[in-house]
């Protein structure tokens, strides 16, 4: 066991108690929920933590290490959340499994996310700082402004897809249904993310981005982020590398979006708009860029707080609204940075005056 | 035929002419200088011969090969490395990590064998935890190796520099200002270091420096630059005893 | 006639688009950072207008001057409190404060002022324009609009040729360092920019709520991200690009919201962004940066 502890280097270590504090944490949930201790609002809000510290962990590998500000993340989540509620409602058939059509679902939310994030990828991170933000979060708006006047109905002839004009008329009357009604979105999904599920998923991502961070891949990405210039000159393909990372952090909101969709009964895209980004953004931003441990930690937080603190609920973005300030200032600002010296120095000729 | 071989080479920047018609040409296993008054075109040479900049007329040939008009990219796979007037590391990562994202191309294993931690993962880790110390020892640098580049002070940063750049398996090393903020001492020691890199590995080392200690002390040939152009080449102390090179560094 | 009257309401808008880029343009040019917060200042500057007008019972004029007033303040010490402090640190670190700020200014406009929309007074009392016969009929607010637009834009040119100010920040958007040595005051022109940016922002917001009749919190962020899509339109840091750029997007959101879709008129504009950044990244009368190695 202690051979074990060493051989591994600090951040799969790091990522290692970060799986078992969560699995204390669930642990300490079921028993909380069995028992009774729980209220009823706290336990349907377990599996939100889940898949919103998924997506934090997924915009932290876009921000803090490909170093690139993407605020249109949300729309990688809509295309998971509207990719699988789509397939698990026109499948609700031929498939009479809920947890297979959300397995697959799963699947093909988060493959499409991913394609996605690979296609907007390709123009978009051609460009630098804060022209890409903002072109990420027009991107964010355009699949928005999509979704909102896409139809796709159902019946005996088969999958019905129509833009801006609802194709209601069209379908066969006794056999049609409606799966995406444009704006209205997608109803009736079945409610099978649960907080299990989402502790799997949670881990299962967890895992992916640490190993992936640390690999041949990961250092190519974080060179990128450290010193394009550099980086091309010891002959790294900068284009592939930061479309892997762009791609794979899109898929991981689709994992999210996924959760989502088989949370809520009626999924719209008006939900995924520049605010759920902005969320986002606070999660990784507070937790701290490059800590996925912060990422999650920041999401459980701030998700739970406005439910525990019922009196919060008004301020509640206006208190993220000065911590995103507050943060930056604090560690950027010249000030904050010359008092944080300091402090170490402090800290430090303490430790070393102790015996 | 020589390794590097720069025939007319030049670039202009919306009509300005920063290097025109530049020759030379460097043989396997020389250390060869290029040097010249601020703002003479010395890094713009280097940009063109690393893809940063292209060249908008000239070529240039690696062992015979054309590489005139490749990507950065391409041009260090071809084997041409460097390191830049202004430090360029990844400052955010370890020491040996910068080393290690050096060994990117040589050695090379998938996104996916990564994140699937496979047998590959492991083997070719080793094998790069193994070349990454070796080439750190080289520039005493192993002890560092946990360290975070920023943190390194600036001697070491420069070295560390170095250090990556040989990791990508060069033919050719470009050294931007090497000895640039070093004091004496450690440019002495540079010196050494740059004179074993060169013997140890096989390796040709073309080099921009002011600091003529260094270019006397360690470059066989050079070439001097004056307003983008070539204003004399050859044998590094008759170079310098030149009236015409001692009047561009001291002005009339 | 249609489509006459739908280019005129383009320009209108654009006009008020234009006004609002100028904004982005400057300090974009000058601090060389996106100052998203730019659109909750128009926000800010609309609620004075309606409460002055509404509450007060001051005479629109009088009210409009208030606001300018209080958004040139309010310029200011956003710059000095959240910008300030970050201007040697990276793009991202200050990218995320101007967020924080654009949500601090929305949320406390929430607070303090509700979320329910609230009915913008007649501020422009100008007369229609009848044309053709009744054909084709011009609102006052459009007038206004774009003679408010023309009339910017002049003046801002003269400042900036003429004034030795305007010619400090010409320096400072070439090279901070080198304008310092030259005995600018750097730290002040870049308040200056941010205080004519938002004192014309208390005007955009006007326009922009007397063109819709209504106000709420958020009645700023999307036309302030369009009006930064029409900034680089035109080419960041140029003041007639964002002249052209503003009209451009104008026409482009009210024809495709008339001809093709009004549903997909936001997404059609960003397409526009997204393909102008790709095609020609410095816009229509920027000029290209290039990276020192």
């Amino acid at each position: 066991m202690k051979k074990l502890r060493e051989k591994m280097s600090l951040p799969i270590r790091k990522m290692v108690h970060t799986i078992l504090g969560i699995l204390v944490v669930f642990i300490v949930i079921q028993i909380l929920s069995v028992t009774g201790v729980l209220s009823s609002s706290l336990e349907n809000l377990m599996p939100e933590l889940c898949f919103y510290a998924i997506i934090a962990v997924g915009l932290n590998l876009c921000v803090g290490f490909l170093g690139e500000l993407s605020i249109g993340h949300a729309a990688f989540m809509s295309i998971g959340a509207f990719t699988s509620a789509a397939f698990t409602n026109a499948a609700a058939d031929a498939i009479p499994s809920v947890g297979l059509r959300f397995f697959i679902g799963l699947i093909l939310g988060t493959v499409m996310a991913g394609l996605f994030g690979f296609l907007i990828g390709i123009p978009v991170l051609r460009l630098k700082g804060d022209y890409l933000a903002i072109v990420t979060l027009a991107f964010g708006e355009i699949i928005k402004g999509i979704l909102n006047v896409l139809f796709i109905g159902k019946d005996k002839d088969g999958i019905h897809i129509a833009l801006i004009n609802s194709n209601q008329e069209s379908l066969d009357p006794e056999t049609g249904k409606m799966i995406v009604d444009g704006a209205k979105g997608i109803i009736g999904t079945p409610h099978a993310t649960t907080f299990t599920n989402g502790v799997i998923l949670l881990i299962l991502t967890l895992v992916v981005v640490t190993f992936l961070v640390n690999s041949r891949t990961g250092r190519a990405i974080q060179a990128i982020r450290d010193n394009r210039i550099a980086a091309e000159s010891v002959g790294i393909n900068v284009t592939k590398y930061k479309l892997i990372g762009f791609s794979i952090s899109a898929a991981i909101a689709g994992v999210a979006g996924v959760m989502y969709a088989h949370y809520v009964s009626s999924l719209t895209a008006s939900k995924f708009d520049f605010n759920m980004s902005i969320l986002i953004l606070v999660f990784v931003v507070l937790g701290g860029l490059g800590s996925f441990r912060g990422s999650i930690i920041a999401a459980v937080i701030l998700t739970l707080l406005p439910e525990v603190l019922r009196g919060l609920s008004s301020y509640r973005m206006l208190i993220y609204a000065v911590l995103l300030i507050a943060m930056m200032l604090f560690n950027w600002a010249p000030g904050a940075i010359d008092f944080r010296s300091r402090l170490k120095e402090r800290f430090k000729r303490r430790k070393e005056e102790r015996p | 035929m020589s390794l590097l071989t720069v025939k007319s080479l030049g670039i202009s920047f919306g009509g300005l002419r920063a290097v025109d018609d530049l020759s030379f040409s460097i043989e396997k296993n020389e250390l060869y200088g290029l040097i010249g008054p601020n703002g003479a075109g010395k890094t713009t040479v280097f940009n063109m011969l690393t893809g940063v900049y292209k060249p908008t007329q000239g070529t240039f040939l690696l062992n015979g090969r054309n590489l005139t008009g490749m990507s950065t990219t391409a041009i260090s796979h071809a084997g041409i490395a460097r390191t830049f007037q202004n430090i360029r590391l990844f400052h955010e990562m370890s020491v040996l990590d910068n080393v290690k994202v050096g060994l990117h191309e040589s050695i090379s294993y998938s996104t996916l064998t990564g994140i699937l931690r496979l047998p590959a993962f492991f083997a070719k880790e080793k094998a790069m935890n193994e070349k990454a110390m070796e080439l750190l020892s080289v520039f005493g640098l192993e002890k560092d190796a946990e360290t975070l580049a920023n943190n390194l002070p600036y001697g070491a940063q420069r070295k560390l520099e170095i250090a990556r750049a040989m990791a990508t398996n060069p033919v050719l090393l470009l050294l931007d200002e090497p000895a640039a903020g070093m004091n004496p001492n450690e440019t002495e020691e540079l010196m050494k270091t740059i004179r074993f890199v060169r013997d140890h590995f096989d390796m040709t080392i073309l080099l921009i420096e002011h600091d003529m200690r260094l270019v006397s002390g360690i470059c066989e040939r050079i070439t001097v630059l004056n307003f983008g152009q070539e204003l004399l080449s050859g044998n590094t102390k008759e170079v310098l005893q030149n009236d015409q090179v001692v009047k561009a560094y001291l002005g009339e | 006639m249609s489509f006459l009257s739908f280019l005129i309401s383009g320009i209108s808008l654009g006009s008020i688009y234009a006004i609002m880029a100028l904004g982005y343009t400057m300090v974009y040019g000058i601090a060389k950072m996106l100052n998203f917060a730019h659109g909750d200042v128009i926000m800010i500057g609309s609620f004075v207008v309606y409460y002055a007008v509404t509450g007060a019972g001051i005479p629109a004029p009088a009210a409009v001057l208030i606001s300018v007033v209080v958004c040139t303040f309010l310029g200011i010490a956003i710059e000095k409190v959240a910008y300030k402090p970050l201007r040697r640190a990276a793009s991202l670190a200050v990218l995320i404060t101007a967020i924080g700020v654009s949500y601090l200014l929305q949320n406390l406009a929430l607070l303090f002022f509700g979320a329910d929309p609230k009915i913008f007074p007649n501020v422009i009392t100008l007369p229609a324009l009848n044309l053709f016969g009744g054909q084709l009929v011009i609102a006052g607010t459009t007038v206004m609009s774009i003679v408010a637009n023309i009339l910017i834009m002049i003046f801002l040119m003269l400042f900036i040729k003429k004034t030795k100010q305007g010619q400090a920040m010409l320096a400072v958007s070439e090279d901070k360092d080198a304008a310092m040595l030259c005995g600018i005051n750097v730290n002040g022109t870049i308040s200056l920019t941010f205080a004519i940016g938002s004192g014309l922002a208390a005007i955009a917001g006007v326009l922009l709520c007397s063109q819709y009749n209504q106000l709420t919190p958020y009645t700023g962020s999307l036309p302030g991200i369009k009006a930064f899509t029409a900034a680089v339109f035109g080419g960041i840091g140029s003041i007639p690009g964002a002249f052209f750029g503003g009209l451009l997007l104008g026409v482009i959101e009210i024809l495709s919201s008339a001809y093709i879709s009004s549903q997909l008129a936001n997404a059609i504009v960003f397409a526009v962004l997204i393909i102008v950044l790709l095609v020609k990244p410095s816009g229509l009368f920027g000029r290209p940066m290039r990276e020192k190695v």
